[in-house]
């Protein structure tokens, strides 16, 4: 009997966290915590778990059905109690939703910008839409050589340094957010006022030589004489995944 | 012996059926007694957690507590899908593939067997959550022990995704892969013939889980596909707490000052291995983009991060018994970060 019980409650908690990927894979949620390549593996594993939960009820019913006398097969070891920790995701994903990763954890790591392998040639839309970490590898390792007598446009969230120094930055994601790691790009010039981390900005500016460094790990930092910044919503997919190749 | 007294009625019968005079017999019951067992505790514990959302959203809405949350869900919500996976292929070895295939595929040797297994870990395209619960099953299958744990360790870090998302992320330094490669293996042979020589069988936990012979092949399937979820499951919940609890606390500075030692770096990337618990698919992006520091100290962190960290210490506490674990983690951290210093010494 106790089995039963145990193994009714073990398919609610499979089910329940099957119905939760599901969840975060239709929607956009799932963007927040991994990369996107990773949506169909995430609903394929929600969906297993829900079969699972399901067969187990089914044979569960099928045996009680039979009422088979088999002894020694029926009894099946407890599982531990370590298993019941599987609802605190659950409960996370489904009553929390976490946000994506902000400043916070942007001014604690060190900006991850890499050279480039190549630097090819910028459409010539004017302001030209580029990526935080583009415009930065740009700047940095191309000494903006693409980026003169341009007006560029960028996304990313406002994060500030313990000296006050404001950043654009984009996370840039690999396979999950806790991989994620910053790209900073810092502002000069027409920068809003009132600078509230974690807001969405869109940015327009020019280029400039200046560089700092980050106070975290000495990584280099561009910056981007703004003349115009504005709000925006947050895009669908915060995190940059152009190192997916 | 009081403590019989606590055990509810309803388990009684279960374990009458099988009541052969094992003195361990009252410890398990009290165990079992304190096991959350009832669906009611659990829809009550959903209900009150519901009712009580917003004061939990409240409390976690500070910035380390939301960051926390956020890795934490990360690492399960990427996880889980390669734990499926695992699972998924771990339950069809249990139940469709029959133990004389493996005592036909591997040399009867078990010192051969290693190296055969080892190097068949590259087949398992995953990450490591994927390869604990295949390595439990071939135990249970009847593989050796050694062999099997040269799987396990190799499976993570040698197999084609990985080596091709290593090449990616170092496209300067190709011999990264070949060094990646070559120390995984060493390893992961080396582990397993260690094994071989010190390991005793009584530190592996005893199958749990009863035979799945008088089952039907898909009872028993779905019965291992649950069980093993349940169990591997509970204890990556564990390992992505501890992991994200040390990236929303620990400051990366501290990095900063080790990369100066090459002796500290080597240490520092082999910590910071084991304590960030990334996916071996993703570690090498990770590796490249900790650029201040040797290229050997880097090497280090690829090796040890697919082979142990903590969730992997979790999963493995959880299928292999503890006593394992904590004979097994430290051995493999000692010999991976080794191994890694020499390969790195020799090829990079």
């Amino acid at each position: 009997m106790g089995d039963v019980v145990n193994r009714q409650a073990q398919s609610a908690v499979l089910f329940l966290l099957g119905a939760s990927l599901l969840h975060a894979g239709t929607t956009d949620l799932y963007l927040r915590y991994v990369k996107q390549g990773l949506r169909p593996l995430v609903l394929v594993a929600g969906a297993v778990l829900i079969a699972a939960a399901v067969a187990t009820i089914w044979y569960e019913r099928k045996r009680a059905g039979r009422r088979d006398p088999g002894g020694a097969q029926d009894h099946v070891h407890p599982e531990p109690r370590v298993s019941w920790l599987l609802v605190l995701p659950l409960l996370a994903l489904i009553l929390v939703a976490p946000p994506a990763l902000g400043s916070y954890s942007a001014t604690r790591t060190g900006t991850a910008l890499q050279e480039p392998l190549a630097y090819p040639a910028l459409p010539a839309a004017d302001p030209l839409p580029l990526s935080v970490v583009d415009y930065a590898g740009r700047a940095v390792y191309d000494h903006g050589r693409t980026l003169r007598d341009r007006r560029v446009r960028l996304t990313g969230f406002l994060a500030l340094d313990p000296d006050g120094t404001p950043y654009l930055v984009r996370m840039a994601l690999n396979c999950c957010a806790a991989d994620a790691q910053p790209v900073k790009v810092a502002l000069t010039g027409q920068v809003p006022p009132v600078l509230q981390p974690d807001t969405w900005l869109q940015v327009t500016g020019t280029y400039t030589p200046r560089r700092a460094e980050d106070p975290v790990n000495g990584g280099p930092i561009p910056f981007i004489e703004v003349t115009e910044a504005k709000p925006v919503a947050a895009p669908k997919d915060p995190y940059d995944e152009s190192w997916n190749g | 012996m009081a403590i019989t007294k606590a055990v509810p009625q309803g388990t009684e019968d279960g374990d009458d059926r099988d009541g052969h005079g094992d003195p361990r017999a009252p410890r398990e019951r009290t165990e079992e007694g304190r096991h959350l067992n009832s669906p009611l505790l659990l829809t009550m514990l959903m209900l009150v957690l519901v009712l009580l959302q917003s004061p939990i959203r409240r409390a976690l809405s500070a910035p380390v507590m939301q960051s926390w949350t956020t890795v934490f869900v990360a690492v399960m919500v990427q996880a889980l899908p390669f734990l499926v996976l695992g699972v998924l292929l771990s339950a069809a070895i249990a139940v469709f593939v029959p133990p004389s295939f493996f005592a036909r595929a591997l040399p009867r040797r078990p010192a051969l067997a290693v190296p055969v297994a080892g190097a068949a870990g590259a087949v398992l395209p995953g990450c490591e959550c994927a390869s604990v619960p295949v390595a439990g099953a071939l135990v249970r299958r009847g593989v050796t022990p050694a062999a099997a744990l040269a799987f396990l360790l190799s499976a993570p870090a040698i197999n084609p995704i990985v080596l091709t998302a290593t090449a990616v992320a170092f496209p300067g330094n190709p011999q990264m892969v070949l060094a990646r490669l070559v120390a995984s293996l060493l390893v992961a042979c080396a582990m397993g013939w260690l094994w071989l020589r010190l390991g005793r069988t009584d530190w592996l936990k005893p199958p749990s889980r009863p035979s799945h012979d008088a089952q039907g092949k898909g009872e028993a399937f779905w019965g291992s596909v649950r069980h093993d979820v349940m169990h591997a499951g509970g204890f990556l919940v564990v390992g992505a707490m501890a992991a994200a609890t040390l990236k929303a606390v620990a400051p990366e500075s501290w990095l900063r000052a080790a990369a100066d030692n090459p002796v500290l770096a080597v240490l520092a990337l082999a910590i910071l291995a084991v304590v960030l618990s990334i996916c071996s698919e993703a570690d090498a992006f990770v590796a490249a983009s900790l650029s201040q520091f040797s290229l050997t100290a880097r090497l280090t962190f690829l090796v040890v991060g697919p082979m142990i960290d903590l969730k992997l210490f979790a999963m493995q506490a959880g299928t292999f018994g503890r006593a394992f674990a904590l004979r097994f983690a430290p051995a493999t951290f000692a010999l991976a970060v080794t191994v890694s210093v020499l390969t790195g010494w020799v090829m990079l």
